[in-house]
């Protein structure tokens, strides 16, 4: 029982991602032609209201719903594991016109195709786990 | 309900989003989908292999759980809550998309060119699909984390890996959009 509320989060944030058309091939295309206000919109806005859940939770203003104080764990440092992983998962981002959330929400509409591309997505997460001590980070 | 069958627009679909990021937290977790990767290949027997992926896939049963809700989610909204298919892109990208081959844009979420089941069938639509997950996964998970963990938690804690990992997602967009993209199609 305590997965439900985990499920109706992944609902909620899959209903949005449909009803913004952020799950839209077209979408990511038109953001990085620079053409639409709406993905930045998207982002920016999230980005914002984020800034301040983050305050609440570092000024102890806001805890998890068993009374826990809420530490968010920063990321792992590194210029070339941010940079050059970033760079490649933009190439598949624009690709794909899908990033690993809106992928699966695609399943939910029905797209059989984008089965091939979360199957290549694990395909690269364990690749990227065999290769790991060679790559620069 | 003139508002839910209606296109969100970015106003409301931002809030919402940081709405999601603020439960998950609130719920003791944290907001980053691309992890999910590396819990399928847990599960899927890679620690057999690779000693990196020999973790207790059960702690990140939650994550799992969110995301059959996001696809669960897909589903409600798409056969209940969207009475159409149009995806309103500026007149200039569909007239650019017509110009590098891709035609018909917006009049359906996803292109046909890419994802139709006869294009999923050929070699080179196979290729395609397979390669841009590969590069997704594998650059999620070198870079740390996707859009979720990065540009929308890592931003809202002004985090500077994060930034860069952003900066690093657009440079590798702009990339594929401009220059690559009108050489496949």
């Amino acid at each position: 029982m305590k997965f439900i509320k985990f499920f109706l989060v992944g609902i909620l944030f899959g209903i949005v991602m449909s009803k913004a058309e952020i799950i839209s091939w077209y979408r990511i295309y038109e953001m990085f032609k620079f053409q639409s206000f709406h993905m930045f919109g998207i982002i920016g806005s999230a980005v914002l209201l984020g800034m301040l859940s983050m305050f609440l939770f570092r000024k102890k203003m806001v805890k998890t719903f068993e009374g826990n104080e809420i530490h968010v764990s920063p990321k792992k440092v590194g210029l070339y594991r941010n940079l050059l992983g970033g760079i490649l998962f933009g190439l598949g981002w624009a690709l794909a016109g899908a990033c690993p959330g809106p992928m699966f929400v695609l399943v939910g509409k029905g797209v059989v195709s984008i089965l091939i591309v979360i199957f290549g997505a694990t395909l690269g997460a364990f690749f990227y786990g065999l290769l790991k001590d060679k790559l620069p980070h | 309900m003139e508002f839910i069958s209606q296109p969100w627009a970015w106003y409301v679909a931002g809030p919402v989003i940081a709405f999601v990021m603020f439960l998950l937290f609130y719920f003791g977790e944290r907001f980053g989908v691309s992890s999910n990767l590396e819990t399928f290949c847990s599960i899927g027997g890679a620690g057999k292999f690779v000693d990196y992926f020999k973790i207790d896939w059960k702690e990140n049963a939650w994550n799992l759980i969110f995301v059959l809700g996001a696809i669960a989610g897909g589903f409600i909204s798409s056969y209940w809550l969207s009475p159409s298919e149009v995806v309103a892109i500026n007149p200039q990208t569909i007239q650019d998309l017509a110009d590098i081959g891709i035609q018909n844009a917006g009049a359906t979420y996803l292109p046909d060119e890419i994802f139709s089941i006869d294009t999923m069938l050929s070699l080179k639509g196979f290729s395609v699909l397979i390669i841009a997950g590969i590069m997704v996964g594998f650059g999620a998970r070198w870079a740390g984390g996707c859009t979720s963990g990065h540009a929308i938690v890592g931003l809202s804690n002004l985090e500077i890996p994060s930034l860069i990992s952003v900066i690093g997602f657009f440079i590798g967009g702009l990339v594929m959009t401009w220059f690559i993209l009108p050489l496949i199609f």
